[in-house]
């Protein structure tokens, strides 16, 4: 068992979601950033459900034995005053508090334990899905049910996807309708991840003018699936995350694919983001295949070096200062 | 561009569309759910997940997309899936309140559809209609197709919020709200119907292609039958259609 001491917004329990009710107008939800959940499963096996915090502190007691992964967005980890090391899995003996706080670099974080917190679960997934009323976020004094494990710490080298980058995407049913030159434009065009952005989706902001499809259409409404970069009324584009609706009247220029996903929803506001076609071959081959688990060593001048780290904030690991 | 239709397009990396018509039309829609409905009786492999929209069918692929996109090409030619009998389906009453607090644009709508207040509510409350989608919020109907009357424009300014069971129209359409949130569209009446109630047997009570009527009762009626509603239908009944 494991119990919330204390926590911040919007902190919530999420695995892959729920697939099969786009019909009903409920999309799967899960979490954000599914390489996070990749990297938990190279560390970990299976890992049922696990917590995801968008920007925001958890503070858990563990009442069991754990082995614990740390995943996702960076952040500052410690435990009884002894700082853990991040893209990791941690053994830790019963009763350790561990303390986790946001970095800064990159917006979506994830714990998970060994076998998953054996939460309730609603129609096949224990994912909260709060836009859609499933679920609620987590609150100090929660407790979630989790079985005791043990094992040896070890590490798993993280995709690069944090603060920006290129986003892959493929040609929709509506890309066509945008002319050739807005999709010319659209491509060169450099995108800053604006404030405004959650688990439904996140506006881009740029410079210049909005993104328009040729004449006054008005398009009859259709699927929209995560990854979809809706252009609004004002030719805004929104990159569409987990809990989208499921369908939508406003024409959609592309598609990020599936492996570039995790880049578009971690980009923190301000990022800057870029957006390059590519073929449905191309997508599907850049698919992320489940890295492999190392065992963590820590090295006596990686200790002394995370110790200076402490004192300067907004700085995690000099190991990512490349991604 | 002229584009044919049927038509099939890839969705993303892992998903086709299939599209029946460019614009709302209920041949297209009735199309869209016997398709769907014999994807669901006879699974194609490799397929993952269908799902029906007003005038599409999504087929999430978890196998080899082209072969999957050519064997939809064969059964769609193997059809006339308009003329193609509804598969099973639910029939719904769902009780209304219209008018008065519970349907503040209810003269306004009436108005637009040229016809007096009573006459609106006959028109609305007899009409039986289809579900043809669901979506916005979770297991939230789009209904129709009203009579042409009913191609109401939607509001130039939003209605900042409808509660939850709000029965609003527009565009020859009627929509359940399963949510309280800003429209555009008008607000008739109310119902007491919960579209999704994550506790329920049965969860999202609707699926594309039941047919609903939205029969009037008083406004306190509707709450004692809402309240006497352990499921969460608000009084609403319903039988199987074969």
């Amino acid at each position: 068992m494991m119990e919330v001491l204390s926590c911040g917004p919007l902190v919530t329990v999420q695995d892959d979601g729920r697939p099969g009710h786009l019909s009903q107008g409920l999309a799967r939800g899960g979490a954000a950033d599914t390489l996070a959940r990749l990297e938990a499963r190279a560390l970990l096996g299976e890992i049922g459900a696990g917590i995801e915090m968008p920007g925001t502190p958890l503070q858990v007691a563990l009442r069991v034995p754990a082995l614990v992964a740390l995943t996702g967005a960076p952040m500052r980890a410690e435990t009884d005053g002894r700082r853990l090391a991040w893209n990791a899995v941690h053994a830790l003996p019963v009763d350790s508090v561990l303390d986790l706080r946001p970095s800064g670099r990159g917006a979506y974080s994830y714990l998970h334990v060994e076998g998953g917190f054996d939460t309730v679960e609603i129609m096949g997934s224990r994912a909260a899905h709060l836009i859609a009323g499933i679920g609620t976020p987590l609150a100090a004094g929660d407790t979630l049910s989790c079985a005791a494990s043990r094992g040896t710490d070890r590490t798993v080298e993280p995709v690069r996807r944090f603060g920006g980058g290129v986003l892959r995407v493929v040609p929709t049913p509506q890309t066509a309708l945008f002319p050739e030159a807005e999709r010319a434009r659209f491509e060169g065009t450099i995108f800053r991840r604006d404030p405004r952005g959650n688990r439904q989706g996140v506006r881009l902001a740029f410079d210049g003018a909005g993104f328009a499809t040729e004449g006054q259409l008005n398009l009859l409404s259709d699927f929209i699936l995560p990854g979809d970069v809706q252009m609004t009324g004002d030719g805004v584009p929104y990159i569409l995350g987990p809990e989208c609706q499921t369908t939508g009247g406003y024409p959609r220029i592309g598609t990020v694919i599936g492996a570039d996903l995790p880049r578009a929803l971690q980009a923190m506001p301000g990022d800057e983001l870029t957006f390059r076609f590519v073929t449905l071959d191309e997508a599907r081959a850049a698919a992320h295949r489940r890295p492999a688990a190392a065992p963590l060593v820590r090295a006596p001048a990686e200790v002394a070096d995370l110790g200076a780290m402490q004192l300067v904030s907004g700085v995690v690991s000099a190991r990512m200062e490349d991604e | 561009m002229t584009e044919t239709f049927p038509r099939i397009e890839p969705l993303g990396e892992a998903a086709l569309l299939v599209r029946f018509a460019p614009a709302l039309d209920d041949d297209a829609n009735r199309a869209c759910v016997a398709f769907r409905a014999a994807l669901e009786a006879d699974p194609v492999p490799g397929v993952a997940e269908t799902a029906s929209s007003l005038g599409s069918v999504l087929v999430r692929v978890e196998g080899d997309p082209v072969t999957v996109a050519s064997e939809l090409r064969g059964r769609l030619a193997a059809e006339d899936w308009a003329r193609v009998p509804p598969p099973p389906r639910r029939v719904w009453a769902i009780p209304c309140s219209y008018g008065g607090a519970d349907g503040p644009q209810l003269a306004e709508a009436a108005g637009l559809a040229g016809m007096s207040i009573e006459a609106a509510v006959e028109a609305l409350s007899s009409a039986r209609i289809r579900v043809l989608a669901l979506g916005f919020a979770p297991g939230m109907p789009y209904l129709g197709i009203l009579p042409e009357a009913w191609d109401l424009p939607r509001q130039t300014g939003l209605t900042p919020k409808v509660p939850e069971g709000a029965l609003v129209v527009a565009v020859r359409q009627l929509v359940l709200f399963g949510t309280a949130a800003p429209t555009g569209w008008r607000q008739v009446g109310r119902t007491a119907f919960g579209c999704f109630r994550p506790e329920r047997t049965r969860p999202i009570a609707l699926a594309p292609g039941d047919e609903v009527t939205f029969p009037v009762v008083a406004p306190d009626e509707l709450r004692a039958r809402a309240e006497a509603d352990t499921e969460g239908h608000g009084g609403a009944t319903c039988e199987v259609l074969r």
